[in-house]
């Protein structure tokens, strides 16, 4: 072969826009990485990462942010799994309106849902049509804003939960497993949880992380909602700060980044994002 | 609930009833959680302020020019960053599908789509700063190689219009690569040899056969793109701190404290949005089948 052939064999196009891509994923980062290392004159070194960890505000803000995010997750895999696996059982014909509502959290972004929230649950529940209050305001109390803003993520994230759980158990045969767990007697509670739930695992594990990284960073329902969560921290950080904001930002980044490479290990190499 | 009565398939309506209590809590959640939030916005830009029905608030959202001008900024930066961040992850999921590049670059890339496309927010804003802010690196870069101050030689502004649009393709253009990538892979080895064999070259054979089929999934996929971006709030707030004006952070304003000083306004404004959002839904989703009829 001679060299003009084997030159030309080379796509050169391909390599052109795959390096144009891996420069914009890439500069970013580095920038991002090179400046919060310079915290100190002349110096290379860790002192932003240093003193951004030890700020006791980000411990906390970082594990109430991790709490909420394990809440949402659990009351997901509650609200849903029952429901996804109810559907495919017995009530196809809800299949469609069920899908529906599942892709509308596309059609209300993260600032409309938090509008309409606050909105309706600053003021107190009353029974139609009398003065006696059922419920307080739920934005008044610490619990309320906690139900409240799981509720909102358990939203932001229903399309990608949802979509995961179904294709997990479009993959399992769950007729077959349901009517085998019955013929031995176990309860419908012992066939979701002992049953459905582990041959599903991947699905849900998947469902999980993309929830997580959703949630972990999550600025908008937070702030709005006054909670005391690692976006509006660092949010507020960046105002008054420069070098921690950037380490804290790389440090995200690759928490992300492990959410999304757990994901790939337990599924494949399927796409991980739901917006399809 | 009520469906089961108008549900004309139902042998038995009265077991068929009991069915429905499956799914109860999940429709009392959607209800509470999402419906409700909504119908109450929807609800609120009908009404005035002494609680009566009224048009005026969708009249007066045609007519305020700062809104007007709200929609239309995030109406350019959402359609500049779809259209741009849909073409450059097509050629990029072309160049690891069809393109010829080794498979493990295809891997690399399809994992780090996943990642950039949901890193968005506070995170994103900094790195950007940290890029092409006035001390970022890049700028630095670019000084240093080509004596160019972005700053003060250009137009250019990180905290601006096409700053903005910047930072939005960290996470436009990989989500491109996501939804394109199984679509090129959906392309028929067949369909190639039957071009070739015709006697097609390679440009007709895209031009003719590829791209056609192609086309109805990318259109969609920018429709996504574009939605994506029209809802984005936590990137821009952090980025520019709400000094440019799109109609998200409009609508935040609004939320901490009435700045329209008209509460029904704001709902009006709100509802704008979620219009917005439901076309480009439906564009989407009537794509997406046109496009299913080939590539499946």
């Amino acid at each position: 072969m001679s060299i003009f052939a084997r030159i030309r064999r080379i796509p050169f196009w391909s390599w052109f826009w795959f390096i144009l891509g891996a420069l914009y994923f890439l500069l970013p980062l580095y920038a991002t990485v090179n400046f919060s290392l310079r915290m100190e004159r002349d110096v290379i070194g860790f002192k932003a990462y240093v003193r951004a960890f030890e700020d006791p505000e980000f411990l906390e803000t970082f594990l109430y942010s991790n709490f909420l995010a394990l809440m949402t997750i659990v009351a997901s895999i509650i609200l849903i799994v029952p429901t996804a696996y109810w559907i495919r059982l017995r009530l196809p014909e809800a299949r469609r309106i069920v899908e529906f509502i599942t892709l509308l959290p596309f059609v209300v972004p993260a600032i409309i849902l938090v509008f309409g929230l606050i909105r309706i649950y600053s003021s107190p529940f009353k029974i139609p049509l009398t003065d006696i209050t059922i419920l307080q305001p739920l934005t008044t109390f610490e619990v309320g804003t906690d139900i409240l803003i799981v509720a909102g993520y358990m939203v932001l994230g229903l399309p990608y939960m949802y979509r995961s759980v179904d294709t997990g158990m479009r993959t399992v045969d769950v007729r077959t497993l349901t009517e085998a767990a019955q013929s031995l007697g176990a309860s419908w509670f012992t066939i979701i949880t002992r049953v459905i739930l582990p041959n599903i695992r991947a699905a849900l594990l998947s469902g999980a992380l993309l929830t997580f990284a959703i949630v972990v960073g999550e600025v908008t329902l937070a702030s709005f909602l006054g909670v005391p969560a690692f976006g509006p921290y660092l949010f507020l950080l960046g105002q008054h700060r420069a070098y921690e904001p950037a380490a804290l930002s790389f440090a995200s980044f690759l928490l992300t980044w492990a959410a999304m490479g757990l994901i790939q290990l337990f599924t494949g190499d399927q796409q991980v994002s739901g917006a399809h | 609930m009520a469906q089961t009565a108008l549900n004309p398939k139902a042998p038995t309506p009265a077991l068929d009833w009991k069915k429905w209590i499956g799914v109860t809590p999940f429709f009392l959640f959607a209800i509470l959680f999402l419906v409700l939030p909504s119908m109450r916005l929807i609800v609120g830009s009908f009404t005035n302020s002494d609680g009566q029905f009224t048009f005026a608030n969708i009249f007066q959202l045609f007519q305020e020019q700062a809104i007007l001008d709200a929609y239309w900024l995030s109406i350019r930066i959402s359609a500049a960053t779809a259209i741009g961040g849909g073409i450059f992850g097509f050629l990029l999921a072309y160049s690891v599908t069809v393109g010829g590049l080794p498979k493990p670059l295809r891997s690399a890339l399809i994992t780090f789509s996943g990642v950039a496309s949901n890193f968005a927010g506070v995170p994103l804003a900094f790195a950007f700063i940290a890029t092409l802010g006035r001390t970022g690196f890049v700028t630095a870069l670019i000084k240093n190689l080509f004596g160019v101050n972005l700053y003060q030689q250009t137009d250019f502004d990180l905290y601006s219009f096409w700053g903005l649009s910047l930072t939005y393709m960290y996470f436009q253009f990989p989500l491109m690569v996501l939804i394109m990538a199984p679509a090129l892979d959906g392309l028929k080895r067949e369909w190639r040899e039957a071009a070739e064999n015709l006697g097609a070259s390679t440009g007709q054979y895209w031009l003719r056969v590829a791209f056609p089929v192609l086309l109805p999934s990318i259109l969609g996929s920018m429709i996504l793109l574009f939605g994506n971006a029209f809802g984005a709030y936590a990137t821009a707030y952090a980025l520019t701190g709400g000094r440019l004006g799109i109609i998200t952070i409009q609508i935040g304003a609004q939320i901490r404290g009435d700045v329209l000083h008209n509460p029904g306004l704001g709902y009006a404004m709100a509802m704008g949005m979620v219009v917005v959002m439901t076309i480009s839904l439906i564009g989407y989703s009537w794509l997406q089948k046109k496009s299913e009829r080939w590539l499946r």
